[in-house]
């Protein structure tokens, strides 16, 4: 194949990795935005999502669309229960305290991923997608001074993999409307800019925390029921998932929903055309100290606002 | 500060006693234990900036990780006898704390975490790149024909015992002074208060990094032991899971107690050493016990001891 191809290849999984962390990374982002700690289990909430997946896929059998269409009701659901019960026995018991709330949360990925190499085992196991036929796709090519149409082997793509950007923008814009159309937003926000005065008007602060930890978990878990009919369910897919979402969440300035999709899908594409012309592991060395440059020289992200 | 203070009998009874172990103890723990006090010098580095100076820092591994391989590439690569390799690591840790304590010391709270965090998420990455050197996860072995000092074979197990003995009575002495002179107490100030600290006229951003740097020196140190003691340094050593370590160990121990890191070490190696033996996913003591120390026990073994019984404790 040749350079043009390749890059529009990798676009296009560029675009697909940008989706699915987009929507992990505004779970990570949500919480930290109206609840002002930074949850280091994020990841494993992710990994879960993917384990339900399977879990719940297995267990419906019958076609893989109902399999998944299940799976992505139900696992977020129970993902963001379990979330939402995390916070009310352990983050709410420490009063949210930022340094302590790290430690704690550290403590809570070792028990959800050890639990889950006891339960589900040390394998990865797949999730059928619903549907998933090949797109071959076209690249205009010059032969014999002549304008044709061809296609190059390898070069396309996926129903499922479209599926997955539409149905991340279609569960964003949902977010985006609950967050700004609707009185839970509203609540939510209230908190956001200041919990005491929300209290003083009567919002249950305590129980608004555990739903805007379980919605975030959700979040996550969201994104992994898309990912893993590409991706197989395992039991440390957690760690990747993390560190890109804290990076996004940084680069786009920690609490700033706009500024979490913007640096999601710069993330996301940069890191999907990087990976397949450069070395990941360099890559991934860039950006993790970007990242720490950016948390020193802007700490208020590149896109945010200076408080 | 007296020489004979309690606080010395304590630090120096607790070397004897280490010293005694060794002949009343079967060879199976002795082995335990000498890895254990090599692991409750980094404890104690990190003790130095998270018990002491009050910042959590999730990026030790990095300096832990500086020491082995300062010591281990220039054994490996550079066919350096252990005591300039011994230097080189504690000069890698140097550079590598004070490089990192100048720039994450810019952050404070939430940020310096994931400063540091990144830092050694770096770190464990360059590792992993340059694996034609380091052959990143895989490791390398220190042949044990170059483990020796002054003619002293280190990989024979007395030898090695009294090796980390030695490292970590030094250690011990070292914090324990440190800490009760005027620049540990100022440590402590910055912790309780920083702001107080500061307008006292104490330059509050240049004790934090000599802080940093030294809490960095004393992981190398460690490193650099556990690599010519034990012959391997791998890439493992630098994964977030050694930044966590440390963390437990001093949490588990008590914070802020100079003979905490080694009561946390110990607890925590034979926890998890019982629990391997039961299940492949042993890590989960782990999380159970960062939560449980969260919520219920945030002084500690020794930190909880001092706060009850014995206020004297160093």
């Amino acid at each position: 194949m040749d350079f043009g191809p390749h890059l529009i290849l990798a676009i296009l999984e560029g675009a697909v990795t940008a989706a699915v962390l987009a929507l992990t990374a505004m779970g990570l982002s949500i919480v930290f935005g109206v609840m002002r700690v930074v949850n280091v289990a994020h990841g494993e909430f992710y990994m879960l999502g993917a384990v339900i997946a399977w879990w719940v896929a297995t267990v419906v059998g019958a076609h893989p669309a109902l399999g998944f269409v299940a799976a992505l009701v139900i696992a977020p659901l129970v993902v963001g229960a379990m979330a939402a019960a995390a916070d009310r026995l352990i983050l709410h018991r420490i009063d949210y305290d930022p340094e302590r709330t790290i430690v704690a949360t550290i403590g809570l990925l070792y028990i959800i991923q050890q639990g889950t190499l006891m339960t589900f085992g040390p394998d990865a196991r797949p999730v059928q997608p619903p549907f998933n036929s090949r797109i071959a796709l076209p690249w205009p090519e010059w032969t014999d001074g002549a304008f044709a149409w061809a296609y190059p082997w390898g070069f396309g793509t996926t129903t499922y993999k479209l599926f997955i950007i539409a149905a991340a923008a279609a569960i964003l814009v949902a977010l985006w409307l609950l967050m700004t159309r609707t009185k839970a937003g509203l609540i939510m926000r209230a908190t956001q800019q200041d919990a005491e005065m929300a209290r003083a008007f009567g919002i249950p602060v305590t129980r608004v925390y555990a739903l805007v930890f379980g919605l975030g978990a959700g979040l996550a878990a969201m994104g992994a029921v898309l990912i893993v009919p590409v991706q197989q369910a395992h039991y440390l897919m957690g760690g990747d998932p993390l560190l890109l979402s804290f990076i996004v969440v940084i680069i786009g300035g920690l609490g700033s929903l706009p500024g979490t999709v913007i640096a999601a899908l710069l993330i996301g594409m940069s890191d999907g055309i990087i990976s397949v012309f450069f070395s990941p592991t360099l890559a991934k060395i860039i950006a993790t100290l970007a990242v720490a440059m950016v948390l020193v020289f802007r700490p208020q992200g590149l896109l945010g606002k200076r408080s | 500060m007296r020489l004979f203070s309690r606080a010395n009998a304590l630090h120096l009874g607790l070397i004897a006693l280490l010293a005694a172990l060794f002949f009343t103890l079967p060879a199976y723990h002795t082995g335990n234990l000498a890895r254990i006090m090599v692991l409750a010098v980094f404890a104690m580095g990190y003790n130095l900036l998270f018990g002491y100076t009050g910042l959590l820092s999730l990026g030790h591994a990095l300096f832990f990780s500086a020491g082995m391989y300062g010591l281990g590439l220039a054994m490996h690569l550079g066919a350096a006898t252990p005591a300039p390799a011994f230097l080189a690591g504690l000069i890698a840790a140097l550079i590598v704390s004070g490089v990192v304590g100048f720039l994450a010391l810019r952050t404070t709270g939430v940020a310096f975490m994931i400063v540091t965090l990144m830092f050694a998420q770096a770190g464990y990455l360059t590792i992993l790149y340059f694996g034609s050197y380091t052959r990143g996860d895989e490791g390398f072995v220190i042949q044990q024909a170059q483990r020796s000092l002054l003619g002293i074979d280190l990989s024979d197990d007395t030898n090695r015992y009294f090796a980390a003995l030695i490292l970590f009575a030094a250690a011990l002495l070292v914090t324990g002074a440190i800490v009760r002179s005027g620049f540990g107490r100022t440590l402590v100030a910055i912790r309780e208060n920083e702001q107080r600290a500061t307008m006292l006229g104490y330059d509050v951003q240049r004790l934090k990094l000599i802080a940093v740097v030294l809490s960095g020196v004393l992981s190398g140190a460690s490193g650099a032991a556990y690599a010519l003691l034990f012959g391997y340094a791998g890439a493992t050593f630098a994964t977030v899971q050694y930044s966590i370590f440390p963390l437990l160990w001093v949490l588990l121990g008590g914070a802020g107690t100079t003979i905490g890191p080694l009561i946390g070490a110990i607890f925590m190696f034979y926890l998890i050493d019982y629990a391997s033996g039961l299940t492949n996913a042993y890590l989960l003591l782990v999380g159970v016990a960062l939560v449980a120390l969260t919520l219920f026990a945030s002084q500690g073994i020794v930190g909880t001891i001092r706060a009850r019984w014995i206020r004297w404790l160093p």
